[in-house]
């Protein structure tokens, strides 16, 4: 039996390599990096400090911090109020609209993110579509300059996260049992009543794990923010990447960072309160 | 079931329409042969010829294949093997090392590219092909893992015991039976992240060097100083690629006779 043991090492071999060397290291790594002094020059001095962490906490970047929670906030319920009832109606088709349409879901969301944002930059752009439009049907008389705005950029969040909302809910939706929504309403519940009580329930685990998956990523979709909203809208995501590029401050950003994912553990244990499993819906 | 309302109806075909306005727009506006995309100036080709002779541009399309190819091909290798290993005996760290196996896509994948960024040059390890590979395979461990294993946990234990018994050994079992078992999870979900290999564009800029551009790194360069009609056209072209990905996706999941949880 000692050479079934050694096989099972040898399988885990590579998976636990890699995960302790370019995951679990990066990422303890990072969190040393937060506590070290930013060089005069170049790079960084091995003295500890608080100070990145001073600075995190100061209001400037606390008020980054607040505008991009406001954002994924806002984002993910725009997410939520469309693609629950997109991911219910479709679990309801029937099975071949059901299958085309969730290729139709599909195709956009294989192609690549910013080819599609470039969609939006030619609907947005002053003198676009979507102002070429409204002009002719004489809704407004000059251009809306929509492009470098906080609604273009919501928009475009959601165009990005959409999918995986609707995946999510309508996995839930296709393993719900209709039969208790039938004898709930047989027993006399309001269509109402059968949804609030039956379908919502049995529907949680979509939608918690639909929010996870929209409200997490709208946190380091800078280059949306970027591409739509110019440079108005700043994330803590852009302020990690100008930190790393431009202002060559890798123990600041890394603080920043670990805070980030401070923040993001706490949303995903959350979740897994919430709902009882690691697993989130719909992505697999 | 009941029929669906024709306001739900409705609201399908809305959103699904406007889902698809950017990209039919970019399809449209890249036969467009104006310079200026608010102006419509006939159409023509121009763009896709443009497009084609641009040396720059088609180097950085092959960099990112080689980066997609690299980082697919050791994602199955680790993601494959640590699903069959975690399957039936669980060690005490398995569960630490599949939470922080899968951990990649769960961050904001800024994270993850500060992370890379720090360690390498903490390693001075040069910035290029190496760098970018070992970052994306990162990402793209997950989602081959994540799918070998639901594969496997939806598998009907009597096969095996059916090959043990009638007197196949175990690595004839692994082969005959296993394998073929989990081979379409293993492509959709090397479909999954060769797609997402080939648009990452966060991770990539903090992982790459001055010499080695991926595609989606010289598409957001070049959007970011605003959009040029070539964009338009070479979106076109990834468009249809992603297309036939679909429909080869589609096919391998038919053909997959067992109605498992792989749905990607």
């Amino acid at each position: 039996m000692k050479n079934k043991k050694l096989g099972q090492w040898l399988l885990r071999l590579p998976v636990y390599l890699y995960t302790i060397l370019f995951v679990i290291f990066p990422i303890v790594y990072m969190f040393i990096l937060s506590f070290l002094t930013k060089a005069h020059t170049w790079g960084f001095t091995f003295n500890l400090t608080l100070d990145n962490y001073r600075k995190v906490f100061s209001s400037f970047y606390m008020g980054i911090f607040f505008d991009s929670l406001k954002l994924a906030f806002i984002t993910t319920s725009l997410v939520l109020l469309i693609g629950y009832p997109f991911g219910y109606f479709m679990g309801r088709l029937n099975d071949t609209w059901k299958k085309r349409l969730l290729i139709l879901i599909m195709i956009p969301f294989w192609t690549s993110g910013l080819i599609r944002l470039n969609g939006w930059v030619i609907i947005f752009r002053s003198n676009g579509v979507l102002d070429k439009i409204l002009m002719f049907f004489n809704i407004i008389d000059k251009p809306l300059k929509l492009l470098y705005s906080y609604p273009a950029v919501v928009i475009g969040m959601i165009y990005f996260l959409l999918p995986f909302m609707i995946l999510a809910v309508y996995s839930s939706v296709e393993k719900m049992d209709w039969s208790l929504v039938e004898a709930a309403r047989d027993l006399g519940a309001s269509k109402f009543e059968a949804f609030k009580s039956i379908t919502l329930k049995q529907t949680m685990p979509g939608i918690l794990s639909g929010i996870v998956l929209t409200f997490v990523p709208s946190m380091g979709l800078f280059y949306v923010a970027e591409i739509l909203g110019g440079n108005k809208i700043v994330l803590i995501s852009t302020v990690i990447s100008e930190q790393l590029t431009k202002g060559r401050n890798t123990p600041f950003a890394a603080a920043l960072s670990v805070i980030l994912m401070l923040l993001t553990s706490l949303i995903l244990s959350l979740y897994k309160k919430f709902s009882k499993t690691n697993e989130l819906e719909g992505l697999f | 079931m009941k029929k669906l309302s024709k306001k739900a109806i409705l609201f399908l075909v809305v959103v699904t329409i406007i889902n698809y306005l950017p990209i039919i727009l970019t399809v449209v506006y890249s036969f467009n042969s104006s310079k200026i995309s608010s102006v419509w100036g006939g159409t023509s080709i121009v763009w896709y010829k443009q497009l084609f002779n641009d040396n720059d541009l088609r180097r950085s399309l092959i960099n990112s294949l080689i980066v997609a190819l690299f980082s697919c091909s050791f994602a199955v290798i680790i993601g494959t093997s640590a699903a069959l290993a975690m399957r039936k005996t669980k060690l005490f760290f398995d569960n630490m090392i599949s939470y922080f196996s899968t951990l990649p896509i769960m961050i904001p994948e800024i994270i993850l590219g500060m992370a890379f960024l720090a360690v390498f040059s903490f390693f001075k390890m040069p910035f290029g092909f190496i760098t970018l590979i070992i970052a994306h395979t990162s990402f793209c461990i997950p989602y081959i893992f994540m799918l070998v294993r639901s594969r496997l946990i939806g598998m009907d234990p009597s096969y095996e015991e059916a090959a043990k018994d009638l007197g196949a050994s175990s690595y004839e079992t692994f082969r005959d039976i296993i394998v073929p078992y989990i081979l379409p999870g293993i492509l959709s979900g090397v479909l999954l992240s060769f797609a997402m290999s080939f648009d990452d564009v966060v991770i990539s800029i903090f992982t790459t060097g001055p010499t080695v551009n991926t595609l989606a790194i010289k598409i957001y360069t070049k959007m970011k100083t605003g959009v040029t009609p070539e964009i338009n056209a070479l979106a076109t072209v990834i468009l249809l690629i992603s297309v036939i990905c679909i429909f080869l996706f589609e096919i391998i999941n038919k053909k997959s006779t067992n109605k498992t949880q792989t749905r990607y």
